[in-house]
């Protein structure tokens, strides 16, 4: 009886939980218009989130494309059509590969930047100054972050994906010698703009999502040191697993 | 004690009213029946030992909480009837220094005063530079307006906020636990800051310590709050002289009395010798 109790509570929590994400979400993307013309503001958070993860995604980037020139070889070389190589690459990184290992690295980097920042913020009363000030920390402090990870998640994973493709070239075309006319126009002529649209449509996607926690876990997180630890943990393991599960709905759609 | 400044002829003496505050947190009741005044133009005292609810009144005057029952009155507006709009423009009219200065870490020592200019007017950076150097002249800082927070010593921290706080020229200026942590010089400088401010400015002060020596030094009266009511409320020396237990052994720091060293617990012999800490 007890533990039915128990679970009912948690589901109860649960719930709740959602619900607070649900109209913190809302109200985000309420203020986004009005926040936009605040163009500085979010300019600064774009380079906070993106360009300071550039080392790391294009890094990333680089060793995901030549491992996936390896494989990809290895396999298609068994069917003899190792010419195919580049549309494999490309296709398994813009549609794929680029969004969600991009989306995963940002919630390592930058979401538990804006998250410990946020909590930070919270527990050293600078929210609270804010409001004492007449001053919306939403408007004020959370929005130019939130926006800032939204815009800077699909070219992050743009970046990822070119990066990727060279360095599937650099592996398939430069150590296991497959032709390089074929390799790029293969590449062309298979990938479409389609593709191309299902990458970005999930990076946004991923964006908002990662950026949203981020934020959220940072903002409401408990005011002491072990509130913003645990406000960092739990900001990168919601946000792996809601960008693999997103992954797979926004998958079965655009499929 | 010092003379208060002069309040307007037309406004009620009192800035801030407190009626029947019953106000609890996380199960425990903090005030049970709170009434306090505080008096136009003056610097008010709020006194009392650890987890008497001082920074709860500070929260609960300003709009952060709103009371269980009862009612807390700024400026004859009820707190608690005012929306999240109505609840900033009176925010506008009061500053607040909070314990730790709370300055926002990634502006420099300036733009941390400016912050409010920024954000609530559209004054010109010509005249917002003059605004933000008179104030952090008046608190001795003029020289560190391009330092960085993390740069700062407490108390110099202290002052910035406290510019901050003044740079909307406030017609409240409310200080949480200002003296804590200051070394001696910071301690003077900040006593006297509270003092002319109130003073040149003409506004209210509500100076929430339990330093007693310092606060009895600048405060124009006191209440001391314990139990979730006011214990004793009064000019600071006529609270010193007072030979109430409870007021004696606030006023004069004594380790036990009617607030207990000891917090409540088993049998001391029983529990070493042979019962179970629970």
């Amino acid at each position: 009886m007890r533990v039915v109790e128990e679970l009912w509570d948690r589901l109860n929590e649960s719930l709740l939980t959602l619900g607070r994400y649900a109209i913190f979400t809302g109200r985000l993307i309420s203020e986004t218009p009005r926040s936009l013309l605040r163009f500085r503001l979010v300019v600064e958070q774009v380079h906070n989130a993106g360009a300071l993860s550039l080392v790391i995604i294009m890094l990333s980037g680089l060793f995901v494309g030549m491992v996936l020139g390896l494989q990809g070889f290895d396999l298609l070389e068994r069917f003899g059509s190792e010419e195919s190589l580049g549309t494999a690459a490309a296709l398994g990184l813009v549609k794929e590969l680029g969004p969600v290992v991009t989306a995963l690295l940002f919630a390592g980097r930058a979401g538990t930047a804006l998250a410990s920042e946020l909590g930070l913020m919270r527990a050293t009363d600078q929210l609270a100054a804010m409001e004492m000030m007449a001053v919306d920390p939403v408007r004020r402090v959370v929005m130019p972050r939130f926006l800032g990870g939204v815009l800077a998640m699909p070219l992050l994973a743009a970046i990822f994906s070119m990066v990727g493709i060279f360095g599937a070239q650099l592996v398939g075309v430069q150590l296991m010698g497959v032709d390089p006319g074929q390799f790029w126009s293969q590449m062309r002529g298979a990938v479409e703009h389609q593709d191309i649209m299902e990458g970005v449509i999930k990076s946004c996607v991923f964006g908002v999502a990662c950026s949203a926690i981020a934020v959220y876990e940072g903002y409401h997180s408990m005011p002491t040191a072990e509130g913003v630890g645990r406000a960092t943990t739990r900001t990168v393991v919601i946000s792996s697993v809601v960008v693999l599960l997103l992954d797979y709905m926004l998958t079965a759609v655009m499929l | 004690m010092h003379a208060p400044s002069q309040p307007r002829a037309e406004a009620d003496p009192c800035i801030v009213r407190i009626r029947g505050l019953h106000h609890a947190l996380g199960g425990r009741a903090i005030f049970a029946g709170l009434d306090v005044d505080i008096r136009r133009g003056a610097i008010t005292a709020v006194m009392g030992p650890s987890g008497t609810g001082k920074t709860t009144l500070l929260r609960l005057i300003t709009g952060q909480l709103l009371p269980d029952r009862g009612e807390v009155l700024v400026d004859g507006t009820s707190v608690s009837d005012l929306d999240r709009r109505g609840l900033y423009a009176l925010r506008r009219r009061i500053g607040m220094l909070f314990q730790n200065g709370a300055l926002l870490t990634d502006l420099d020592v300036y733009e941390n005063v400016a912050f409010p200019l920024r954000e609530h007017t559209r004054l010109p950076e010509r005249l917002i530079g003059p605004i933000v150097l008179t104030k952090l002249q008046a608190v001795g800082l003029r020289g560190a307006a391009r330092l960085m927070p993390s740069e700062l010593s407490g108390g110099m921290a202290r002052r910035v906020a406290l510019a901050r706080a003044i740079v909307m020229d406030p017609e409240i200026l409310i200080y949480d636990e200002p003296f804590v942590g200051l070394d001696p010089i910071s301690l003077g400088v900040v006593l006297r800051l509270i003092r002319e401010l109130n003073d040149a400015l003409g506004i209210t002060s509500i100076v929430v310590s339990h330093d007693v020596r310092e606060i009895t030094a600048v405060a124009d009266s006191a209440y001391l709050l314990s139990g979730g009511r006011v214990a004793a409320a009064g000019p600071p020396d006529e609270l010193a002289r007072s030979e109430a237990q409870d007021i004696r052994q606030f006023m004069l720091g004594l380790p036990d009395g009617p607030v207990a060293f000891h917090y409540p617990a088993p049998d001391y012999a029983g529990q070493l010798f042979g019962e179970r800490l629970s």
